[in-house]
């Protein structure tokens, strides 16, 4: 098969590992050499992560962090300006009653929002690790990602220039499911380049694998390691749009990704579960699965992020919980 | 990104999670379970403490002989008067009434189960427990089904069964030694681990709160004397035991020629092959949960691990890496993995031995936790660069101890994984269908899991090849080893047989 001898875009990742001759072919065969998943055994283990029980100050600790660690989203058709600046002001004051509330790491919105959210954000527009809330946008033709490469590319190109930090774009799932990963590789690797603002710094890049479309635990796999090998800086699991979104056994197989290349080259890649996150509860069993999973060093925003919209207030009235004793309502927190 | 700092366990310092015992109503002093009422025995007592802390829970009473007796006799009563007479749909309701109860009742159970064991909750909450309220509803179900035992119609009961179990799941074997033999028609006296017969004394007032016929199960406490004078009792028509295999051969030397049948379940060195084709973070994870499981007290553990060479030691780093993670301490938090070993007989035995590894020249890892200043404990631990020679490859060790050995073709595994007095289970890992059918095929061993480690089902028989005993029990299998087939029962049993009459 030509095909599968054609040249591949020399991804500086995929060249360490894999050698100088990056191929359809040699990527293929890396990817299909990963070992299997055992899908009882993988669920059993996120049960079992499950069932820890975090209390009192290790609770409180990991509320707050939940909330550090969120990307504050809105993705509907119905957006508006109005829409996003009020998400925004929800970022920066979670709650408006507590101040010590600490803020979201970005609200994340269409690419053609950027421009009002980073208006609405203003001075307190910027890296999370300095307190300061970022703007992520989704990109290439989300949640679909069905249009042609030079469309995806001018979307994001688009949203950096709009000053989106991050970049959430989708892979090509038929492409993957085709079995045409240089495919898949050739378009994060263009878009991880359509990235670059005119000073040399770079928008991150979050590839959204689609969990829910690729359907078993091993294509999840090797997806992980595509959009590593690629370039990615997160793989992410969901758009949201579809069911099912993030489950703990799939976050968990993609933190084993990401923990096995740091084994492999020392560099930190993160995870983002979207979607079907809600309550603190769950989010709590994420936190749990990425520190015993990779360490609790991933627990900062640059390796994992929660994209929620609702889960905020979980925490928030949780939060209020913890404080009071008691708990309060749906009412007791702002909708967004 | 900001540096990167590890910063040691902060959140993963997860704070106390531990479960109340305000549950538990424990008394200041248990007696002896004999025809439905608690008695003293007559042997004087002792006191059962929980291992993680050493403080001592209840005082127990030890039957002497006479006391086994009365406990005999009262279970030969209700054998003949009630229970081998009562229908299997009613006995079947009795059954389902433990069951029920026993879930009902099952924070409690295990809460109890922790402390007198030291295993950890979150096993005994969603393992022992849950298992022996599946048991019971198992053998339920079977009771009015005896025809389908396999035995043709009209089975009998063999009469007495006398039962003794071990101390590594005290209330799990309990269930699995008398849901079948209540179901099948006999009457039961049993002897729980001397270090831990809270559970079965808890389980004796759920038998009340089930009205259950006195004397349909007897429970006598004490150490191997009053199981001698038990299993060695003229009038039992049955032994079933669960233990070691120097305490089973005893046995089954003092049932030799009486009409005693007898099931043994002893010990094991069960092998958990890895080939190079496994899944390799779940084969990981069951290898964990094959050795590390109830502090290894387990006779089915997967306490040999034999690992393809190409991938030797790929595995042993990640197996390292994730034992880092493992949580030991007190048993009633919710978030502890290992828990205390169950004695410090048990204890010096685990430590004598590894001591034994390491003369022996293979290489000891231990995982570090901090070990708490009172109680039995012992950091889980690795050994590699085992050969087949080895004593901790072919020694029973009974904890969380795993001797590493390499293979490099199928042919090999399997030569080294039978390579053992024993013949308990063993385990496979690869993602090929196919080479687990052809190396499970050549195993000898009762129980072969594939992918997975440690898994019991109630509809499943468990026992064991060569000095890992004889017998099945849970299945079809494990009720046949308390029955007879219909007119060739045992004489005692056929005494009180009155169908005949109805001709």
């Amino acid at each position: 098969m030509t095909m599968q001898t054609t040249a591949l875009a020399p991804a500086e990742r995929a060249i360490r590992v894999l050698g100088g001759d990056l191929t359809e072919r040699s990527l293929r065969q890396y990817l299909e050499g990963l070992s299997g998943v055992d899908a009882v055994g993988l669920e059993q283990r996120a049960a079992s992560l499950a069932t820890r029980s975090i209390k009192t100050g290790s609770k409180a600790w990991a509320l707050d962090r939940i909330i550090e660690l969120i990307d504050l989203t809105t993705l509907e058709g119905a957006d508006t300006p109005g829409k996003v600046r009020s998400l925004v002001a929800k970022a920066l004051h979670p709650d408006a009653g507590d101040p010590t509330t600490p803020r979201v790491a970005a609200v994340c919105v269409y690419g053609d929002m950027v421009p009002v959210a980073v208006e609405a954000l203003g001075a307190a527009h910027g890296d999370p690790d300095d307190g300061l809330v970022s703007v992520a946008a989704v990109a290439t033709a989300f949640p679909s990602g069905r249009a042609s490469l030079a469309v995806k590319l001018a979307d994001t190109r688009d949203a950096v220039a709009a000053g989106a930090d991050e970049i959430d774009m989708v892979i090509d799932r038929g492409a993957f499911l085709a079995g045409n990963y240089g495919t898949v590789f050739e378009q994060i690797v263009a878009v991880k380049d359509a990235c670059r603002r005119p000073d040399g710094s770079s928008a991150s890049l979050k590839v959204i694998l689609e969990t829910g479309e690729l359907n078993t635990y091993d294509n999840v796999r090797r997806a992980s390691w595509l959009s590593i090998l690629a370039g990615g800086d997160f793989i992410k699991t969901s758009t949201g749009k579809v069911t099912p979104a993030a489950t703990l056994p799939v976050t968990l197989l993609m933190l084993e990704a990401v923990r096995d290349w740091h084994r492999l080259t020392g560099e930190h890649v993160g995870v983002k579960p979207a979607g079907g996150i809600r309550t603190s509860k769950d989010a709590v069993r994420y936190l749990v699965t990425v520190a015993e999973t990779v360490g609790e060093q991933w627990l900062q925003p640059h390796l994992f992020r929660f994209g929620a919209s609702s889960l905020l207030n979980d925490v928030l009235l949780q939060r209020q919980k913890l404080r009071t004793g008691h708990y309060s309502g749906p009412d007791y927190v702002t909708i967004d | 990104m900001k540096d990167i700092e590890i910063t040691g366990r902060g959140f993963l310092d997860y704070a106390p999670a531990p479960e109340s015992t305000a549950i538990l109503h424990l008394q200041d002093s248990y007696g002896l379970f004999i025809d439905g009422e608690f008695v003293d025995g007559s042997g004087g007592s002792f006191a059962t403490v929980s291992p993680a802390t050493e403080k001592r829970i209840a005082e127990i009473a030890i039957a002497s002989e006479a006391d086994v007796d009365l406990a005999v006799a009262a279970a030969r009563r209700a054998h003949t008067r009630t229970w081998s007479k009562m229908s299997g749909s009613d006995r079947g309701k009795y059954l389902f009434r433990i069951a029920r109860l026993v879930q009902e009742r099952a924070r409690e159970l295990a809460v109890a189960e922790s402390l007198d064991n030291g295993k950890p909750i979150k096993e005994s909450r969603d393992t022992d427990v849950p298992l022996v309220a599946a048991w019971f509803f198992y053998y339920a179900g079977w009771a009015d089904k005896l025809d389908y035992a396999g035995l043709g119609a009209n089975p009998r009961s063999l009469g007495v069964a006398a039962q003794v179990i071990p101390w590594n799941f005290p209330l799990l074997m309990l269930a699995w030694k008398i849901a079948p033999a209540l179901a099948a028609g006999n009457t039961v006296v049993l002897k729980p681990a001397e270090t831990t017969p809270l559970t079965a004394l808890l389980f004796a007032e759920i038998l009340q709160q089930a009205d259950l016929p006195a004397g349909v199960v007897n429970i006598v406490t004490g150490a191997g004397e009053t199981g001698a004078a038990l299993v060695r009792h003229p009038d039992v028509d049955k032994v079933a035991f669960t233990g070691s295999t120097s305490v089973g051969r005893e046995i089954a030397k003092a049932v030799a020629g009486t009409h005693k049948k007898v099931t043994l379940e002893l010990g094991g060195k069960a092998a958990n092959i890895v080939f190079d084709d496994a899944p390799i973070d779940q084969a990981v994870e069951g290898i964990v949960n094959g050795i590390f499981f109830n502090q290894g007290h387990v006779c089915c553990a997967g306490s040999r691990l034999l690992v393809q060479e190409s991938i030797h030691d790929e595995v042993v780093d990640r197996l390292k890496q994730r034992l880092t993670t493992l949580r030991l301490g007190d048993p009633l938090d919710k978030n502890t993995d290992i828990g205390a070993i169950n004695s410090k007989e048990q204890l010096d035995r685990i430590r004598s031995l590894s001591d034994l590894g390491e003369q022996e020249g293979a290489e000891r890892w231990s995982a570090p936790c901090e070990i708490p200043e009172n109680g039995f404990w012992f950091a889980p631990t690795i050994f590699t660069g085992v050969s087949t020679s080895s004593t901790i490859a072919r020694e029973e060790i009974f904890g969380p101890v795993l001797s590493v050995l390499t293979f490099r073709t199928p042919a090999e595994a399997i030569a080294k994984a039978n390579n053992t007095p024993y013949g308990l289970s063993a385990g496979i890992w690869s993602d090929k269908g196919s080479k687990i059918l052809a190396v499970a095929d050549r195993l000898r061993a009762g129980v072969i899991w594939a992918n997975t480690f440690n898994r019991f089902d109630p509809a499943s028989p468990f026992g064991g090849y060569k000095e890992s005993g004889y017998g099945r029990e849970g299945g079809r299998h494990g009720l046949g080893a308390y029955l007879a087939a219909g007119g060739s029962s045992s004489e005692r049993s056929e005494r009180v047989e009155t169908k005949g009459d109805n001709k």
